[in-house]
């Protein structure tokens, strides 16, 4: 009877053995496994460990005080959301970088489109505008921000000019409270308006030249043309603009820096420099980590929902 | 034809003032470089009257210029390295091998591309600080390349699987392996999107100043990014000095932009839109 079940057991186990090594051979024609096997594993690694898994630990971290040694134990949970939404600078580092999507979707975007639509017929003027305007965006932050922040300087640059024609006190802008962020979305729209309008560019030139013909035809006006025609056709350009410009207000921090670095009196920050002065800098990873949920959070519902409702049909 | 008219002259007095908006700064920081302090005050955007060649000659002298160029480079030549080959690899499984359950692997690295790298960046200094990578190159290069690949991985899927699948039949009638099929044809079959991520990897990589910022401690490993600040800070209101410092710096970026134009603009904008 037992000597039965091994046979059986034994006759299983050297067929599962074969079907296995049946199977591979079926699979690995051409090294097809064995590719698989040595091509997934490093990405699948890598972006695991450094940005699929530091956002759960940012989520457990978050309910601990801690100075980021030894091993987290002071549970502290959810104390550091309350002291974070308490604290007034992080307010005003919400709303301003609130204040950037503001800017980006009523004066950044809108002033692109304009540009876009006016440059974006092939001629070399119109290349050696495209050309200007692209400029600022692939300059460093930090390096437009020092450029600016000589441009602002009370004593020296265009801020110095303007107070002397209204033969007032030096003005330091960057350094007034109520008036810095302003300077700072005059820098965002400088950096990044180009961007937008090379988007909006693309997308215009893939517009058949036959349909704005028709409209021409039919006796449409140059608006009616752009507005009944154009903009409609560019629209998946515009849903991913507005996307990208989002997404990117959401995460301003290198701008910020080397302007004001968040002051004066911390009324500059964004929700990214917010992090970094007082999470990292004070090495406090309960605290920062609490603001890394945040604004994840914002990040991925904005994503999500923006993804499944207005892109949802443009794709 | 008067209406026309008027509306071509709006239109040029407008493209004009945005790109005096875009290009003064621009000028008044290439010019406040040979320029002394009492000039620069007194005439911050104009051309210089007298021509001062100090001041940049100084951000040459002792050398350290070229050691930030250094690091900025490598840093950028290895991750845009690395991005290409590991990005193609996955790429490549996803769209030739086809393994069991495939699409759920590629949301997972899509998925990704939507997290904000600033949100986890303490447990991310965390991370780097145990695996023993702070204050190198190699702490800036690899969380670097983690965080290109969803980006890359999906330019480079959605090209693989444009090329004739008759080239894939054949090679496997041929007797082809997958690796050799990988190296053979797929690689140079791609030089466009391998430029294009290339050019995408390389300048956010030359820009980078978050992650630098936290890993790298000491100047010897300091990347242009972080000299920039360190520069300004020691020499504090002095502009002449800091403009020429600037100009200095930012032009690589500009001339390879010249350049490149081309593919700068596609990898930037076009990558963008594909995504």
């Amino acid at each position: 009877m037992s000597n039965e079940v091994t046979t059986i057991g034994k006759r299983s186990s050297t067929s599962s053995n074969q079907n296995v090594s049946r199977w591979f051979k079926k699979n690995n024609h051409g090294n097809r496994l064995l590719t698989l096997v040595l091509f997934l594993p490093p990405a699948l690694l890598l972006f695991t460990i450094f940005v699929i898994l530091p956002i759960g630990e940012a989520g457990y971290y978050s309910l601990f005080r801690w100075n980021g040694y030894g091993e987290p134990s002071q549970w502290v949970e959810f104390s550091n959301y309350v002291r974070l939404f308490k604290h007034g600078a992080f307010d005003t580092a919400v709303w301003n970088t609130f204040k950037i999507i503001l800017i980006s979707l009523v004066i950044q975007l809108p002033l692109a489109l304009i540009i876009a639509l006016s440059i974006y017929k092939k001629s070399w003027a119109n290349s050696l505008f495209r050309l200007i305007f692209f400029l600022p965006y692939i300059l460093a932050e930090v390096a437009a921000g020092l450029i600016w922040r000589f441009v602002f300087d009370g004593d020296y640059g265009v801020m110095a000019r303007f107070t002397e024609a209204l033969n007032t006190d030096t003005w330091y802008i960057l350094a007034d409270k109520n008036w810095a962020f302003v300077a700072i979305l005059v820098v965002l729209v400088w950096k990044y308006f180009g961007f937008h309008m090379m988007i909006y560019i693309a997308a215009l030139q893939g517009v058949p030249k036959d349909l704005i013909e028709a409209s021409k035809l039919d006796g449409a006006s140059r608006f009616q043309a752009i507005w009944y025609v154009k903009i409609p056709l560019i629209m998946s350009g515009i849903t991913i603009s507005i996307f990208f410009s989002i997404l990117g207000a959401l995460q301003t921090f290198d701008l910020i820096m080397p302007l004001t670095g968040g002051g004066p009196s911390n009324s500059t920050h964004t929700l990214v420099s917010y992090l970094y002065t007082f999470g990292i800098t004070r090495m406090n990873v309960g605290f920062g980590s609490a603001v890394g949920v945040v604004l994840f959070i914002c990040c991925v519902i904005f994503a999500f929902t923006y993804q499944s409702t207005i892109m949802k049909d443009k794709k | 034809m008067f209406a026309m008219r008027k509306i071509r002259w709006g239109k040029y007095i407008f493209l004009m003032l945005v790109a005096g908006f875009v290009l003064v700064p621009m000028f008044a920081t290439v010019l406040g470089g040979f320029k002394s302090l009492g000039e620069l005050r007194t005439n911050p955007f104009g051309l210089p009257d007298v021509w001062e060649f100090e001041y940049y000659a100084q951000v040459f002298a002792d050398g350290s210029i070229w050691l930030l160029m250094k690091n900025s480079l490598i840093i950028a030549f290895f991750s845009v390295l690395l991005t290409l080959i590991i990005g193609t690899m996955t790429a490549f499984t996803f769209s030739h091998i086809k393994f069991a359950g495939y699409k759920y692997i590629y949301n997972y690295f899509l998925i990704g591309m939507m997290f904000p790298a600033a949100a986890a960046i303490l447990p991310l200094f965390l991370k780097i600080r145990d695996l023993g990578l702070l204050d190198s190159l190699s702490g800036v290069v690899i969380p670097q390349v983690a965080f290109g690949l969803g980006f890359s991985i999906l330019l480079f899927r959605s090209f693989f699987e444009q090329l004739p699948s008759e080239l894939f039949d054949a090679a496997r009638v041929d007797g082809c392996s997958y690796i050799k099929f990988y190296w053979h044809v797929i690689l140079p079959l791609s030089t466009p999107i391998l430029a294009t991520v290339g050019v995408f990897v390389l300048v956010a990589s030359w820009n980078n100043y978050l992650l630098p910022l936290l890993v790298l401690n000491t100047e010897q490993q300091y990347p242009w990014t972080l000299g920039i600040m360190q520069y300004r800070g020691e020499y504090g209101i002095e502009w002449n000095r800091i403009l020429a410092y600037v100009t200095v710096t930012i032009t690589p970026a500009i001339v390879f932009f010249l350049f490149a134009q081309k593919y700068i603009v596609e990898g930037l904008t076009g990558g963008a839109v594909k995504g």
